[in-house]
């Protein structure tokens, strides 16, 4: 009996595309999605810059010489052709250090990012899951955060700690996990209702099983896609903190410092600051095209 | 005769522009509908039903492209009306429409008073006060209570049934001349759904109305209209009086249809699965839609498209059907129910599971300071079930089914009372022990399956949670489990969203199988499946039985399906058991009051007069 139920399908797909599985319909989408092409070439850009940095860097960019201070870019009538994007206050390479300045920029987004993303997640994922007391607990802990004026925190945390630059990725990134927590914990709930969790109760399975087999993996899309956003966030927090001088110290170039020393030369020299703000800018558009590209990929509404 | 046509379709065609390529969603479909005439369309998943009834609504999806030869309300062109006059003049006012889910198409935020009279407010068909008049008026006639005070409630203060009688108030509100049902209630318990029917009927008849009934129930269907419509694949396979088509069927899909769907009379056959999926139609192919599936497939059917015949007039209405068999021939055919008996499943007298004064109750705080709600989900249940027997939970939503299932299968704690798995009590039962013994099947296969996992390590997960670490030993288990349930192997790594429902279904009740339990707790494991798919299905689960000696607890509100598979039946209500024993007494000749009224509920296709008595007419 059960032969022509075997046999028959295949006849009646013959007829049918093959039906494409979750990641080809995702790769399928994300080929079409302008913005992740250009927020993918972007970050790849960026992050190729960092790490070939001493390869692509034409100068040291700690190496003062006192005869080029203050240069203007090349194309300037008074720029030289050696010092691409001119000079700063202690004559040093500012293209040099705008390369060298990606290092810091990408070190502290995607560590601070991953950082929020460890504490948010797991945080998450259990209050959706178990719900009740420890749901009540983690949202009370929610609260506390969202309370705390993060900014204010972070220049304490970083004054009473001292400044270094893994201070500053731990201090952004315990600051950064709300966004992870909010999303996870929503969708854990769900997901928790979904008879394929019951079934991996009712195999015996432990809590931690059920959690990692069945509803991490579900909730991947959407991690990913907070990721790219917090590391533009962190990313922008951490020049905030080196532009006030808690941050990153000097000589070490960062943007947000370099615009920090650029700022009392602003009205004269304007590319100092104009062009460590500009490769910011950058980067927290590429990554945010890139998120949002990711989201309307992965979004299971998006999805046909 | 031409003037008494309310509403004529001809060539009728919907193509649905999908990523995948253009969708034919309806082919070619031709019907006329008299004043005052019902007419039902009846079709699985994908046949093309709803698409046609969207189609004179314009409810179509945007990728959709509809041509029609002529599409005439009255004599006037639908189809060449603009969208403003059309929304305007006819929707709402000459043809309304009710849906499935009374709760989405009604507005939360709006009183119900507000959204019956809007319409005609607005288009000053009537005064403010007149149109309050008449809502109370309907609301009345289709029976909600206390209708003058019923006006300023919201759509959450009423039942799932009163809704749907609020809906059909609502469309009665402008006195439309054809009224469309698609599913109007196949969201509501069975005697909820016997009095929407009846009230259906009765305005229907009352009002004068023409009304399209659209419904995967052959039952529902079969008592409701005068004329019905199968269609399949997009086109209509056969049309014709209802007491003909649905007794003495032509087309070989209406036939294995019928012969799909469980019965309520004798004693239980093997049910006529038919195999396979229906399938999509992408661009024109030049077959018979039904070749695939057909058992009486000829060369021919795979190289043109069938004409159609007629079988003959009944009482002035031509029974129609797109095959190429002559009728006489389609009349040698055998019977539409000629599966074999099936075998009285072997039960033996030991208890599997005990279940001794078992109650579970809940209690919601509402917010952090409100007062303590309880409620009492299941109350004092006693059941026995023995080894190799099929025990049928029967009861509608809110019985408290669904509970007992999730505390036998460990997923809920009883408040007081004890449940007993071979004489151990299963709260004493090791996690492992008991999943070793019990598993379950979900209703919904969409949701049963983690999307992002494939069939291989959705069916291998229970021998891991076990601990069989051998891969091989692991894949050698999930192949034979596969074949066990009628799986081909090529499915192996697919996704579940790249399966159909009855394939998914497969691959949980495989992932069930695969560790050799002793009792499957089935919750409603085939209402969110097509007709000739549950066929499949329960014929599965009854080879299944017979094959591994399982013992199956079986959750569900179709009486067809308890008909088809129960060796003993409880009744539930309210969380309590109103009646038990076994199965052929609890349905021949039910004692409890309850128990007769869902019985009577049930929509039979075979109520219907036999065809001889017909024809004379």
């Amino acid at each position: 009996m059960t032969q022509p139920e075997m046999t028959a399908p295949e006849t009646a797909t013959a007829l049918e595309a093959a039906p494409p599985t979750p990641r080809q319909v995702s790769l399928r989408r994300a080929r079409r999605h302008r913005g992740l092409i250009t927020g993918a070439v972007i970050l790849l850009a960026l992050i190729f810059v960092a790490v070939f940095a001493p390869l692509l860097a034409p100068h040291d960019p700690g190496a003062q010489s006192l005869a080029n201070r203050l240069l203007p870019p090349a194309w300037e009538a008074a720029g030289k052709a050696e010092y691409l994007l001119g000079t700063d206050q202690n004559g040093r390479d500012y293209l040099s250090r705008l390369i060298y300045g990606t290092q810091i920029s990408l070190m502290v987004g995607f560590g601070a990012a991953t950082i929020g993303l460890l504490i948010g997640v797991s945080l998450g994922i259990v209050a959706g899951y178990f719900g009740g007391l420890v749901d009540h607990a983690v949202s009370f802990l929610l609260t506390a955060q969202l309370a705390l004026p993060g900014l204010l925190l972070a220049m304490a945390l970083v004054f009473i700690i001292g400044p270094s630059v893994w201070v500053v990725i731990g201090i952004v990134g315990v600051l950064h996990w709300t966004y992870y927590l909010v999303v996870t914990r929503a969708a854990t709930m769900r997901i928790r209702s979904l008879d394929f969790v019951a079934a991996s109760n009712a195999m015996g399975a432990s809590a931690w099983q059920t959690l990692s087999h069945e509803i991490l993996p579900n909730l991947a899309g959407q991690i990913i896609v907070i990721f790219t956003f917090e590391l533009g966030i962190a990313i922008l927090a951490e020049s905030s903190l080196s532009f006030r001088g808690v941050g990153i110290q000097p000589p070490t170039p960062s943007w947000g410092l370099m615009i920090a020393e650029g700022k009392q030369a602003m009205f004269y020299r304007p590319w100092l600051v104009v062009l460590p703000g500009m490769a910011l800018f950058l980067l927290v558009i590429g990554a945010n095209l890139f998120g949002d590209g990711l989201r309307d990929v992965t979004s299971p509404e998006g999805r046909n | 005769m031409a003037g008494d046509i309310l509403l004529s379709v001809r060539d009728l065609d919907i193509s649905l522009h999908t990523p995948n390529g253009v969708l034919q969603a309806v082919r070619g479909t031709s019907f006329d509908l008299r004043r005052g005439e019902s007419l039902g369309i009846v079709g699985e998943s994908g046949s093309g039903k709803s698409m046609t009834a969207f189609a004179i609504m314009r409810l179509l999806p945007r990728i959709a492209r509809l041509r029609c030869g002529a599409l005439e309300l009255d004599g006037e062109r639908l189809d060449r009306i603009e969208d403003g006059v059309f929304f305007d003049r006819i929707a709402g006012q000459r043809i309304s429409m009710i849906f499935q889910e009374p709760m989405t198409s009604l507005n939360p935020v709006y009183s119900v008073g507000r959204q019956m009279t809007e319409s005609a407010i607005h288009t000053g068909r009537l005064s403010r006060p007149a149109a309050r008049r008449r809502a109370v008026e309907l609301l009345e006639r289709v029976g909600i209570p206390a209708p003058g005070d019923m006006l300023s409630k919201y759509p959450h203060q009423f039942s799932g049934g009163q809704r749907q009688r609020l809906m059909i108030a609502m469309a009665l509100m402008n006195e439309p001349e054809l009224i469309i049902a698609d599913e109007p209630t196949t969201a509501l318990d069975v005697t909820i759904q016997a009095q929407i029917m009846a009230l259906l009927a009765d305005l229907q008849r009352e009002f004068g109305m023409a009304m399209i009934l659209i419904s995967h129930d052959l039952g529902v269907v079969a008592e409701a209209v005068e004329n019905v419509m199968v269609m399949y694949g997009g086109e209509t396979v056969e049309q014709g009086p209802a007491a003909q088509v649905l007794t003495a069927p032509r087309h070989p899909y209406t036939r294995a249809l019928m012969a799909a769907a469980p019965r309520m009379d004798g004693p239980p056959h093997r049910l006529g699965a038919i195999p396979g999926v229906v399938p999509a139609f992408f661009g024109d192919p030049q077959l018979c839609v039904f070749s695939s599936r057909c058992p009486h497939v000829r060369p021919v059917c795979r190289q043109q498209r069938p004409p159609q015949q007629m079988a003959g007039r009944f009482g002035g209405q031509a029974q129609r059907y797109s095959c190429v068999m002559p009728p006489a021939e389609l009349a040698t055919l055998p019977d539409t129910r000629a599966g074999d008996a099936l075998p009285a499943p072997v039960t033996d007298t030991r208890e599997i599971f005990a279940v001794r004064g078992l109650s579970r109750e809940y209690r919601r705080r509402r917010g952090i300071f409100g007062a303590v709600e309880t409620v009492l989900a299941v109350d004092a249940v006693d059941l026995s079930v023995m080894h190799g027997e099929t025990f049928a939970l029967v009861g509608e939503s809110g019985s408290g089914k669904t509970t007992l299932a999730r505390i036998l299968l460990g997923l809920d704690e009883p408040t007081s009372g004890n449940v007993f798995l071979n004489g151990k009590p299963l709260a004493e039962t090791s996690r492992r022990d008991r999943a070793k013994q019990v598993q379950p099947i979900f209703q919904d296969p969409y949701s049963s399956l983690n999307p992002r996992r494939t069939v291989a390590e959705i069916i291998e997960r229970p021998l891991i949670i076990h601990g069989i670490s051998a891969r091989d030993e692991r894949r050698r288990a999930v192949e034979e489990t596969m074949d066990l349930v009628g799986l081909p192997r090529r499915v192996l790594h697919n996704y579940p969203s790249q399966m159909s429902g009855g394939q998914r279904q497969r691959v949980a009740i495989a992932r069930a199988l695969v560790t050799r339990p002793a009792v499957l707790v089935c919750d409603e494991p085939t209402s969110a499946l097509d007709v000739s798919v549950q066929a499949q299905i329960l014929n599965l689960l009854v080879d299944l039985q017979q094959e591994l000696q399982l013992t199956y607890f079986l959750i569900t509100h179709d009486l067809g399906v308890v008909h088809q598979t129960a060796s003993r039946i409880a009744v539930m209500r309210n969380g309590r058991i109103v009646e038990t024993g076994p199965a052929r007494q609890v349905l021949d000749s039910p004692q409890e009051e309850y128990t007769r009224l869902l019985l009577s509920s049930v929509p039979r296709l075979e109520k219907l007069a036999p065809p001889a008595a017909e024809a004379g007419r």
